[in-house]
């Protein structure tokens, strides 16, 4: 591969230059362009799970953040089919869980809810599996609110590969794959987690929340009324300082 | 604390396993056969004994059906729930047994004697309806074998005194072709290997045109090569024997009679690739041949076929090691059954990489179906050439297919590439066919109209399975059995395939109630254009097949489910007012949605 | 695919919405002739609501298009409405229902809508997801019958109202798309009054409803 100079590939006719073993999702992040992801995040392995990022890679449906940039591939992004596809796997999400926005206190600042308003998700479209998911309000800090787990991985990731732990594993199968924290009690308070880990702050939606805190910001200035997701390539990475 | 009656036995398993985490599903496994299940203390224990964290443990036996932290009784009853156990009566079956055993279906029993439950196809298709008790299979079940299952139960009699010919599973070989007739000599395709060489027997595997048995086709040859060139510590060798493809029962045939065959046909891989380390993944269903499978080992183990200076080769090192599964079809799929060895969740890895730079410990892999070893043992003594001289010029060699449903003869058929299914219907004995489902749920259904396509890559691929369905049976149901099937199986790590195939499940069960509508359909085609575009692995691809195929094929099935032209609930509202009606007393006009 | 296209033969092609008359064109709209306030004769059209399982906030938000409001009646005319008081709805050009279905009652009025309205749109969080009522949905309505009228404090020999005409709850509380079809939706809790006025003036102009940043909002 020629080091000197970057190798390119096109996305959406647009040239994207990128480096040896960047995905196509790193290099359209670099490049300022946004391409709609859930389970990706910059600093961690890629998980390749919410297919929410699922581009057309020389005409065949593939997931960006697990896709290696290659020179000369045609990449589609913002097409309506992929955005169609991509909306269906969000109100897949949406009825997978219980999301009532109007009480949750990610609301405006929800990587979810601001990717559905980005793909102008009027309404979850399916039958509503309505799962039955107990909060743990063990912990004195934190609150693990499971209705709202899209089953990322994120935490896990973060726990595991940042903080040097396991407070979370994925547990279960099918529709019935479930987050678990890793005490016998199966409660958070019984866990080394700490405020001050990564996998504290790491959650794109509502499930792990500092207590005590919520809707603190009020509504008009939270940081998805400010400006859609779109226009933050990728907000995460701003956004959890 | 922990109790030292998990430590006691939990010790004796971890030593015979090296306190090696990578054999966390087996120590896992042999726990629960110990104790009945995986205790809470057994948990901790194994986290502080393997250093693995507790909850990573959980996350092991929560993915996989056969492994439990919650007691599940003396006596733990399975029902196969394929299609062909469905058609066998196993539905009545089951419901006869609960009633004498005083138990309902998914639970314990109150007295902790017993649990039942269904669990996906046991691959006993052709002696059916059939079931598991601790792991251990019983076919051809009948209302007077129910009973005498039941009655034994009730006396607490331990499973290993029950009349032998309950667990007798037959082979069934009907047509017997290069492989199943038996001609190979044990140790005939190592000698030919050492008089040859290696790379002379990589290009006889090349001239055979061997391709994947397993499904997918891919040259083996090719995989072979690719491993060999792969740059890595160390090499393997996997058979896989995960067989969880409703309606296969192949591989459980070879591996019950022609073991050594499949064993010498790793050996040859290994000296081709240079692996020390071989396993065989053998589905948790086949429990029952491990002692067998065993003991072939350790006969070539004594006959120096395997171990240490094979054939007094200085560097010809290689051992295997049997694995079994634990209840998770998606562990047939190659990077899951890879996890799976590594002692982890069954969750297929992202490829690329493949398993042939980065298998099993991140290390070069081979992974192929136990018929297409079987074959490569062949090929290695009676040459590439002749392999390749039979079946069509694509599909080179012979294919075992496992037969199964409304036929007179059902088991195993093995003929040359390029066999029309009209032939394979004719020998079988089936009558007033309907319909043909090839390759198993995620295969494809064939209308009369088709029957003159031909097994092979280039017309009807197959991993081996052929369930024939007379004009009695209803499509429709059985396109909804194989949909809960792969809703039951998925692994929930994407989203299309976790969501969409309950999605799926749910909407069939509404065309189930006579709650259909062309909205519906509109919906199910939706699913599966996002299914086959997004999901992570074939599990979730294949999962709309069986509902698409029955739609194009077989629509009066559905049409007669059909009965609205505008959109109805999948829940029944009268239905939905039973609490409210239990609770009031109320049973006026009021109280009831008229009939929808 | 292609498949499914045998089944979807036009006779059971699902309906889509039906198209709306344009106000001042359409010959076919059911509202009578009214003398609008630039003199033209304008055909109205006939719009109902209605709250079920909701708090009435999107109704208050309705109202919130506030001068807006006298712009709208120069184009449609109310049918069955808490604006109106009309108890049942006849045909009409477009139902908007907020809140979603707890009970019998809700069912009943909503199928109403549905036979009698060209176009239904959920308004609002309850209606499109259920929204705080179906915050019980975890939990059977056996536990909250017992819980409310049995094990509740102070609640003396209580017993659950069997009054024949009090609405029986359903097991779950459920969005109205599960229901009936449903042609359009406005998120929000409430959603806001810009967002109901661009929804209702895109049906009107016979442009697809959008909802840009901002107007598209769950909470
Ligand atoms: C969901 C799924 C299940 C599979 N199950 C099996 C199986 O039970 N046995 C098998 O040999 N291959 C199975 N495969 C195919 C394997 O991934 C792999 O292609 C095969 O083992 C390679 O061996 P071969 O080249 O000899 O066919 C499965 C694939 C998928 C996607
Ligand atoms: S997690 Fe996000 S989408 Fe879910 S309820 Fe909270 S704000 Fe809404
Ligand atoms: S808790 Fe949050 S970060 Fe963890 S898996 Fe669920 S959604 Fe992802
Ligand atoms: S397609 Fe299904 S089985 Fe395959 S990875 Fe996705 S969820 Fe798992
Ligand atoms: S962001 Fe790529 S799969 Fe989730």
């Amino acid at each position: 591969m020629n080091q000197d100079k970057l190798d390119t590939f096109t996305l959406d006719g647009q040239t994207i230059p990128f480096s040896a073993g960047q995905t196509i999702i790193q290099a359209a992040i670099a490049a300022g362009v946004y391409i709609p992801h859930l389970c990706f995040h910059p600093e961690f392995k890629p998980h390749g799970s919410c297919k929410l990022c699922t581009v057309k890679v020389n005409g065949r449906q593939t997931a960006s953040c697990t896709a290696l940039a290659l020179a000369n591939l045609v990449v589609e992004n913002n097409t309506a089919e992929l955005n169609n596809e991509r909306l269906t796997l969000l109100q897949m999400l949406f009825v997978e869980g219980n999301h009532f926005c109007p009480s949750c206190e990610k609301s405006g600042d929800c990587q979810l809810q601001a990717t559905a308003y980005e793909l102008k998700m009027m309404s979850p479209h399916f039958d509503h599996f309505f799962p039955d998911r107990p909060v743990d309000a063990t912990h004195p800090e934190y609150l693990l609110d499971f209705n709202r787990c899209i089953l990322c991985s994120l935490c896990v990731r973060a726990s595991r590969d940042a903080d040097g732990k396991a407070v979370f594993a994925l547990s279960g199968r099918g529709i019935k794959s479930h987050l678990i924290v890793n005490a016998e009690s199966g409660n958070l308070v019984d866990t080394d987690f700490s405020s001050t880990d990564k996998a504290a702050h790491i959650c794109p939606v509502g499930v792990i929340l500092k207590k005590r805190v919520g809707f603190a910001v009020p509504i008009g200035q939270r940081r998805f009324d400010a400006q859609p997701i779109s226009a933050t390539p990728h907000p995460i990475a701003k956004g959890d300082a | 604390m922990v109790s030292q009656i998990h430590a006691a036995y939990l010790d004796l398993i971890l030593t015979r396993y090296q306190h090696n985490p990578n054999h966390l599903l087996q120590i896992l496994r042999e726990a629960q056969e110990y104790f009945g299940y995986i205790h809470a203390d057994a948990l901790s224990y194994l986290g502080q004994q393997l250093s693995l964290p507790r909850a990573d443990i959980a996350g092991v036996v929560g993915f996989y059906s056969f492994l439990s932290d919650q007691p599940l009784g003396e006596y733990r009853v399975l029902f196969s729930d394929n299609i062909t156990d469905r058609m066998l009566g196993s539905v009545d079956l089951m419901t006869q047994f609960c009633a004498q055993l005083w138990v309902e279906a998914g639970k314990v029993s109150e007295d902790g004697l017993l649990s039942v439950a269904t669990t996906s196809c046991t691959g006993l298709c052709d002696q059916g309806p059939a079931m598991l008790v601790n792991n251990i299979a019983i076919n051809r079940l009948t209302p007077e074998r129910i009973t005498a299952i039941a009655e034994l139960i009730r006396e607490r009699m331990p499973v290993s005194a029950w009349p032998a010919s309950f667990f007798a599973i037959e082979d069934n070989i009907q047509r017997k072709d290069i492989l199943l007739n038996g001609e190979f000599q044990s140790g005939s395709a190592l000698a030919a290997l050492l008089q040859r060489g290696a790379d002379a027997t990589l290009q006889e595997i090349h001239a055979s045109k061997l391709r994947g048995r397993g499904g997918a086709g891919f040259a083996t040859g090719k995989k072979w090569e690719f491993c060999r060139d792969a740059v890595g510590d160390a090499h393997y060798v996997v058979c896989n024997a995960d067989e969880g493809e409703p309606g296969t029962f192949k591989d459980r045939v070879l591996l019950n009679r022609y073991a050594d065959q499949v064993f010498e046909g790793m050996t040859l891989c290994a000296r081709v690739i240079g692996a020390k380390q071989g396993f065989l993944y053998l589905r948790g269903e086949y429990r029952y041949l491990l002692a067998h499978l065993q003991a072939v080992l350790q006969q070539r183990r004594s006959q120096n076929l395997l171990g240490h200076r094979i054939l007094g080769q200085a560097d010809f090192d290689f051992d295997i090691e049997i694995h079994l599964g634990a209840g998770a079809y998606v562990c047939g799929e190659e990077s899951a059954l890879i996890e799976s060895l590594e002692g982890k969740r069954g969750t297929p890895r992202n490829r690329p990489p493949f398993p042939v730079t980065n298998g099993y410990l991140n290390q070069p892999t081979v992974v192929n179906n136990v018929e297409t070893f079987a074959a490569a043992s062949l090929i290695a003594v009676k040459g590439g050439e002749w392999y390749a001289s039979i079946g069509t010029t694509v599909s080179s060699g012979t294919k075992i297919l496992s037969v199964s449903g409304d036929c007179a003869r059902p088991g195993l058929y093995e003929y040359p590439f390029g066999v029309t299914v009209a032939q394979v219907l004719a020998d079988c004995g089936a009558q007033e066919t309907q319909a043909v489902q090839v390759s198993g749920a995620s295969g494809i259904c064939l209308a009369p109209a088709e029957f003159n396509r031909q097994i092979a890559f280039e017309d009807i691929p197959t991993a081996g399975a052929l369930m024939v369905f007379d004009q009695s049976r209803d499509m429709f149901e059985v396109a909804r059995n194989f949909v809960h099937f792969f809703a039951h199986e998925s692994c929930g790590f994407c989203t299309p395939c976790r969501v969409g195939t309950s999605l799926l499940a749910n909407m069939m069960d509404k065309l189930a109630l006579g709650h259909g509508s062309p909205y519906d359909f509109a919906e199910i085609e939706k699913l599966n254009t996002l299914l086959q575009s997004t999901s992570h692995c074939g599990l979730g691809h294949a999962a709309c097949n069986p509902v698409l195929d029955t739609i194009a094929k077989f629509r009066p099935a559905y049409q007669k489910r059909l009965i609205h032209h505008e959109f109805v609930p999948a829940f029944d509202l009268d239905f939905a007012l039973t609490q409210a009606r239990q609770m009031t007393g109320r049973d006026d006009s009021g109280a009831h949605f008229e009939s929808t | 695919m292609s498949e499914l296209d045998t089944l979807n033969s036009p006779a059971n092609t699902p309906s889509p919405p039906t198209p709306l008359p344009q106000a001042g064109e359409g010959s076919q709209v059911s509202g009578e002739v009214n003398q609008s306030g630039e003199g033209h004769h304008v055909k109205k059209l006939k719009v109902a609501t209605t709250s079920l399982a909701g708090c009435f906030g999107c109704h208050m938000s309705f109202l919130d298009i506030d001068e807006r409001l006298l712009e709208l009646v120069k184009l449609v005319e109310f049918d069955r409405s808490p604006l109106t008081d009309i108890k049942h709805c006849g045909p009409c050009d477009i139902g908007i229902i907020e809140g979603g279905l707890c009970n019998a009652e809700n069912v009943h009025v909503l199928r109403e809508f549905r036979a009698n309205c060209k176009i239904l749109i959920a308004l609002g969080a309850c209606a499109v997801n259920g929204g705080l009522p179906a915050q019980r949905n975890h939990l059977s309505l056996t536990t909250i019958l017992e819980e409310v009228y049995h094990a509740q404090h102070g609640l003396v020999d209580g017993f659950i109202p069997n009054d024949p005409e009090l609405p029986l709850p359903l097991d779950k509380v459920h969005p109205i798309h599960e229901v009936v079809k449903v042609d359009y939706f406005i998120p929000g809790c409430p959603p806001s009054g810009d967002a109901i006025w661009k929804v209702l003036t895109d049906l009107l102009a016979g442009r697809e409803p959008e909802l840009g940043h901002g107007l598209i909002h769950y909470d």
